[in-house]
């Protein structure tokens, strides 16, 4: 027992650490302040919800009152991930239907949610409050009526880029006439109409809303009498932004209910854009600090034309249409940016768009000294490019650079991208999250095993030459906490060398590579606390030699033994094989639940 | 490191094929007939079947998709699809760039607006249409693909005729190319 400072007064001071890995490092430091933070704790974060099991989780932390969940692993974005995989949230729910119910928020990112999940979530949770649904799917209009009708004290409902069965559009009449908390309405996924006098009535109702996202099936000239419901809003995702011919009316009252929206600083959704609509956001523009024009098909020119007027910047996220020039007109104005992402228009075009080059990428970090973030898309790059980025960035913590086509090298001088990638994380030392393309040999895993030492995140895809590049990124870089890998010649030596660093990382993924079933096998018998998952959608990976590689592969650390809820084509790598029929039967029956 | 290993080219490593110098390729290997030599004579809109000849571009063979291939979201790809819907985009070419635009024909109300935007994006001149001689006295001439795949002069059919037709193709994007010099001129000459 800790006698300098009685329970109370730690609880109290506890009471003001807030962020999760501040508070893990208090759980840390002896079993009394591990006692009073748990019992303290409001808030957790699982990076993998199938890390630890939801009675785990309750019983350490009986005061929860608010739960953020991870599922599928991130590939899983780019269909690499079988359906059926898993990440279900419903037996997460049931839990703490029993146990919490005083739980406020829930926030999930790729998982499986049913209609049944948000039933009872209804039902179970007298105060809740926030429900965010990140790329999840599994969920129908019926669901979110159930929501609807039952979360008296709604503050949050944000269902961004999930993929949603849109039965009906009146899911949002179930929102009763005495509901008026809403805080933050993100519906832009819905593919088809909703009511709009339901959601008009709804924003009317609502003094406190500041964050109202549409989708695209909310026409343009519908747009200012929204507004006018909510001019008090913050942030304001668009519906489609044009109209079957330009009409001048609409444009007035667009600009008069954007004039009326004092408080709006962030911008999204602009589907189908007609460009002269776009003079209706001029009189925010100085206001904006962000701005998503990543769906909108506008020319290099129009998109000039409206960046120019908005100097207060911090992030913009926009289509290679901006080329090169309208890239250097963003380094002029936008000398407060801080994260930037320009995607590709047409990614399987195989006509060479060479207006977005490297250069455009170069004059923005030239000219923003604060920019940090950054995703970019394009199909040439050059050593030298990134070596001046490097130079003149040494703050960038997030580099994700995508060319498109794979195996791409210095355009100029046909080398390998090894030395400019190596420049970057040479030079920035606080780099957190990295991805890399282009031609790659083991080369600039050196560089990043010798140099990212704070490294948290690394994507790897169609790199490498040997085992050696796999072996110096996990024997160097001692923050790695996820690791994921396609198309490599990575396999079974670097990972059976380094298998107690999987430990201490939260995940590995590798698709595509050259790591044998027989080292998979070894692997999962020598790390109990890992579970080594082997996707093989051609059939039992025992059905064939052991040294055949394996299709795909996600390795995570996790207290909770292997899952129960496997579909056929995952096996779980263990010591025993009765034990895998006894999981094999348990997943089935925990399949049939899941439906 | 052989240098064949590390030569920019298109398609997936390992895939033999033609070097391809220049930009503007057809993925859909579409037959596109185009006048070999200006003194061929062809009619004002449409160059006959007769004249099969070998593009002067190879086109490629069809890329192998790549799952997963560039990293973009499935639900980013599929909003970009659903954000032209309604537009009528056209993929411009110009002989001689390296860069395509994409345009959206609703922006225009006829052929000398699109015309005048087309000259201000590629930077040139095409000055204007007449039926009898095309578009001479510039060195360039767009033209644009039919439904049967053939180049026609663009400004031979009335402009709702233009749009209707662009509209049509619902699930491919039209093509305008901008052809430069002898072949532009073949096509524009007058019967």
């Amino acid at each position: 027992m800790d006698h300098s400072f009685p329970q109370k007064v730690l609880e109290h001071l506890f009471s003001f650490i807030d962020s999760n890995k501040d508070r893990n490092a208090i759980s840390l430091v002896s079993k009394s302040w591990y006692e009073i933070e748990r019992r303290s704790r409001k808030k957790i974060f699982i990076g993998n919800c199938y890390a630890v099991s939801p009675t785990t989780v309750i019983k350490r932390f009986p005061e929860l009152r608010s739960i953020t969940l991870k599922g599928k692993p991130h590939f899983a974005d780019f269909n690499l991930v079988p359906d059926g995989w898993g990440g279900y949230v419903y037996t997460w729910i049931e839990a703490m239907a029993v146990s919490v119910p005083l739980l406020e928020e829930i926030r999930l990112k790729r998982m499986v949610v049913t209609d049944e999940s948000l039933e009872l979530i209804a039902k179970s949770f007298k105060n809740f409050k926030v429900l965010v649904l990140i790329s999840c799917e599994g969920f129908s209009t019926d669901g979110l009526e159930a929501i609807a009708s039952n979360c008296r004290n709604l503050k949050e409902l944000n269902l961004q880029e999930s993929e949603v069965e849109d039965l009906s559009g009146d899911w949002l009449c179930y929102f009763p006439d005495s509901y008026t908390s809403l805080v933050s309405l993100n519906i832009s996924c819905l593919n088809n109409e909703v009511n709009l006098s339901a959601l008009e009535a709804l924003l009317g109702r609502c003094p406190n809303l500041q964050t109202l996202c549409l989708n695209h099936a909310v026409p343009l000239d519908k747009l200012p009498s929204l507004l006018s419901q909510c001019p008090q809003l913050v942030e304001l995702g668009t519906g489609v932004y044009s109209t079957e011919e330009m009409h001048p009316d609409v444009l007035s009252s667009l600009i008069t209910a954007f004039s009326g929206c004092k408080q709006l600083k962030s911008l999204s959704g602009f589907w189908n854009v007609l460009p002269s609509y776009l003079p209706a956001l001029y009189p925010i523009c100085s206001r904006l600090t962000s701005l998503n024009l990543s769906y909108a098909i506008i020319q290099s020119s129009d998109i000039v034309k409206l960046i120019g007027q908005c100097p207060n910047l911090l992030r913009l996220w926009v289509l290679d249409y901006i080329e090169d020039v309208g890239l250097e007109a963003v380094a002029a104005s936008c000398k407060d940016l801080q994260e930037l992402r320009v995607f590709p228009s047409d990614p399987s075009c195989l006509e060479l768009n060479n207006a977005l080059t490297e250069r455009g990428l170069v004059s923005v970090f030239k000219g923003c000294p604060k920019l940090q973030s950054v995703l970019y898309f394009c199909r040439q790059m050059s050593n030298a490019a990134l070596s001046a980025i490097a130079q003149i960035r040494p703050n960038l913590t997030r580099f994700r650079l995508c060319i498109l086509e794979p195996h791409t090298p210095d355009y100029l001088t046909l080398q390998p991208l090894d030395s400019g990638f190596g420049a970057i994380v040479e030079h920035c030392k606080d780099l957190q999250r990295l991805s890399l393309s282009g031609l790659l040999t083991d080369r600039v895993f050196e560089y990043i095993g010798t140099h990212a030492k704070k490294l948290e995140m690394l994507s790897v895809a169609f790199a490498g030459d040997s085992d050696l590049g796999l072996h110096y990124v996990l024997s160097g870089c001692e923050n790695l906490r996820k690791l994921e890998i396609r198309d490599c010649p990575f396999g079974d030596e670097a990972l059976l060398a380094n298998a107690a660093k999987l430990e201490t990382m939260r995940s590995l993924w590798m698709s595509s590579c050259s790591v044998s079933y027989g080292a998979c096998k070894l692997l999962g018998q020598k790390m109990p606390k890992l579970n080594v998952e082997v996707i093989d959608e051609s059939g039992p990976p025992d059905s064939r030699p052991d040294s055949c590689p394996v299709e795909k592969l996600y390795i995570y650390r996790s207290i909770a033994g292997p899952r129960l809820d496997m579909p056929g084509f995952v096996w779980t790598m263990g010591d025993d094989s009765s034990r895998k029929l006894e999981l094999d039967v348990a997943g089935v029956e925990a399949q049939f639940r899941n439906l | 490191m052989e240098f064949k290993a590390t030569e920019l080219r298109l398609g997936l490593p390992g895939t033999e094929e033609k070097e391809n110098k220049i930009m503007n390729l057809s993925v859909k290997n579409n037959k596109r007939q185009l006048p070999q030599t200006s003194e061929e004579s062809v009619s004002i809109s449409k160059v006959s079947n007769d004249q099969q000849v070998e593009s002067s571009s190879a086109a490629p063979p069809s890329k192998a998709k790549i799952v997963g291939w560039p990293p973009i979201r499935s639900y980013r790809k599929n909003s970009l699809q659903e954000a032209e819907v309604g537009g009528i985009f056209v993929k411009v070419s110009m002989d001689g760039a390296p860069y395509l635009r994409k345009i959206d024909l609703r922006i225009y109300g006829g052929y000398p607006e699109l015309l005048k935007a087309l000259e201000t994006m590629f930077k040139l001149t095409i000055g204007e249409y007449s039926e009898r001689e095309g578009y001479k006295g510039s060195e360039y001439a767009p033209t644009y693909e039919d439904k049967d795949g053939d180049w026609m002069l663009v400004g031979d059919v009335p402009w709702d005729t233009f749009y209707f037709i662009c509209s049509m193709f619902a699930t491919s994007c039209k093509r305008l190319r901008i052809m430069k010099g002898a072949e532009a001129r073949g096509l524009g000459c007058g019967v």
